[in-house]
């Protein structure tokens, strides 16, 4: 079945256990919203010098969406600024895929297992909307930390 | 399963009229299509008159002399006149066509804007609306409170989704210019009291407009018995094309109100240095209208009124009595909105235990299920009951007891799905 494709064993497991979920000390908060489905998300940056610290969230919103943020949380603690940011353009890169793209393991890991979302335009936004905050979030820190700038 | 239906309309001869409804997906499932009151399905009546209309009369109107002109006039006004028959209108000239219900409000709203007095809304004036409205009737009154300094006030909401009318004394005063409020709320599917509503506005001089958008698709509509001054719809929830909405509006105040939009059609005269205006309806109609989408109303009010909009709401009724005795059936699901079919419309929002919307709705249309998921542009409602979204199915005139039951099989399947 096509579904099978979209709510992977990873993605449900995901979601029902997430990672790093809960907002904790940081240096810059966002809140983000997916207008045409009410998915919410506030999400904090910690940055230790040039090291992301700490990505904490609270949300709402679909099974895709509160697993991708779960991911993240994965994906981009404890990585440099720059291999995270990598990690994001790569995520971004296979969402846009429509379908086509398959995610490097190596660098997307977990997130790989998203590949199916990409072909459910609805969705994809459900997916990006923890990336596109934690993105957001990071230049905030960044913008306030100059020195930390690379 | 026992349930007696009664006032069934004869499904199996209606389906045959709605190409799409003959549609298989995902795999050849049979559609299920139960996001009626997003858009409805059109039938082949529908069609062929708007291919009719392009293949043999297509021309601008009201203007030219030559024969497709005079054509396509006399069928862009004949819609006119079957619209204003279908909504019991007093004068044909008090239907201006728009592009959707949301062009009507705006129209509205931005009319009374511009307005002289009696009617000016002002930073002394109040606007009243309710928690239950689509965006639609919320954001032209936010404008025009933002323009004029006018306040905005609302109507708020029982727990079991009808509208609290306890405090209408304080809410509609002196200072109320208009109270603008959904005959049918699209997300609840509750069916407000109008005649409660309009006696207070008409008490202290308020004008009252009216969203009909789940209204006219489903039920009689007569704007006289509403006794209201506005009365909003779009053609494409009634089996029309999209491109094409109804303002109605009592004749004397079209004539005192200025026009919104300029340009070509809406005049009688212009110079270099001012111009004056077509009577109602054209002095709200400027520019080339929506002359294709006009015949494909007309062809839908012709459609809608041979079964008769009575038998259409007593159909609807019967499902939808169904439809709440089956969810309620469902483990862990809420109702959002009137738990009873009485007072209410044929759209029926849940909530399914902790399962997302998003993930209730992918999942039923991997089935050939097709519902509505999100805020359904009336976010206000989810946050007054405290959930981000909610699943809706909706019905029509051509919904079957066995498309609910593939709803509820469905919904079975969305639980041990994510269980």
């Amino acid at each position: 079945m096509k579904l099978d494709s979209m709510y992977q064993d990873i993605i449900l497991d995901h979601y029902r256990n997430p990672h790093g979920k809960g907002l904790r000390d940081g240096d810059a908060e966002v809140h983000h919203v997916n207008p045409t489905c009410g998915d919410e998300i506030t999400l904090r940056v910690k940055l230790d010098g040039a090291n992301v610290a700490d990505v904490s969230y609270e949300s709402q919103g679909c099974s895709i969406s509160q697993a991708s943020a779960s991911v993240l949380n994965d994906l981009v603690v404890g990585k440099t600024v720059g291999e995270a940011q990598a990690v994001q353009e790569a995520f971004l890169e296979l969402m846009q895929s429509k379908g086509q793209g398959e995610g490097d393991e190596e660098v997307l890991e977990d997130a790989v297992a998203f590949a199916g979302v990409s072909k459910y335009p609805a969705r994809v936004k459900c997916a990006l909307l923890s990336w596109m905050a934690w993105k957001d979030a990071t230049a905030q820190a960044l913008a306030q930390n100059p020195a930390v700038n690379d | 399963m026992t349930h007696t239906f009664t006032g069934l309309l004869d499904t199996d001869a209606i389906r045959k009229d709605f190409p799409v409804l003959q549609r298989l997906v995902h795999e050849e499932k049979p559609l299920v299509y139960l996001d009626n009151a997003a858009t409805s399905q059109k039938p082949r009546q529908v069609l062929e008159a708007l291919n009719a209309y392009y293949e043999r009369h297509n021309a601008n109107v009201h203007r030219g002399v030559h024969v497709l002109a005079e054509e396509a006039t006399a069928m862009y006004e004949g819609a006119r006149d079957k619209v204003a028959a279908f909504v019991n209108a007093p004068s044909r000239n008090e239907v201006i066509f728009t592009k959707n219900a949301s062009e009507s409000l705006n129209l509205v709203a931005n009319m009374l804007g511009w307005a002289d007095e009696p009617y000016k809304v002002d930073a002394d004036s109040e606007i009243v609306i309710t928690e239950m409205e689509h965006h639609s009737n919320i954001v032209p009154w936010q404008l025009l409170s933002q323009r004029t300094g006018a306040k905005l006030k609302w109507f708020g909401l029982t727990d079991e989704g009808r509208l609290d009318l306890s405090n209408i004394d304080e809410l509609i005063t002196e200072k109320t210019k208009v109270v603008s409020f959904t005959l049918v709320s699209n997300l609840l599917g509750t069916i407000n009291p109008v005649e409660a509503i309009v006696r207070r506005a008409q008490a202290v001089g308020a004008l009252v407009v009216i969203d009909a958008s789940q209204a006219a698709p489903h039920m009689v509509l007569d704007v006289q018995a509403l006794e209201a001054d506005f009365v909003a719809f779009t053609g494409h929830k009634m089996l029309g094309p999209t491109g094409i909405g109804v303002l109605w509006g009592r004749q004397e105040l079209l004539e005192d109100l200025p026009p919104f939009l300029g340009g070509g059609e809406m005049i009688e005269t212009v110079t270099m240095g001012s111009s004056t205006y077509a009577p109602a309806p054209h002095k709200f109609e400027a520019g080339t209208p929506p002359i294709a989408q006009a015949v494909g109303l007309g062809a839908a009010i012709d459609y809608l009124s041979a079964i008769g909009m009575d038998r259409i709401a007593a159909h609807e009724h019967a499902i939808t009595e169904y439809a709440v005795e089956r969810l309620l059936e469902v483990p862990d699901l809420r109702i959002i909105g009137p738990r009873t079919a009485v007072d209410r419309g044929a759209a029926i929002s849940f909530t399914l235990g902790d399962i997302h919307p998003h993930d209730v709705g992918q999942v039923l249309d991997e089935q050939g299920i097709a519902v509505r998921v999100g805020h359904h542009c009336a976010r206000p409602v989810c946050l007054r009951y405290g959930i981000p979204a909610t699943t809706r199915a909706s019905f029509y005139l051509y919904s079957t007891p066995g498309e609910v039951d593939a709803l509820i099989d469905g919904l079975h399947h969305v639980r041990n799905f994510f269980g």
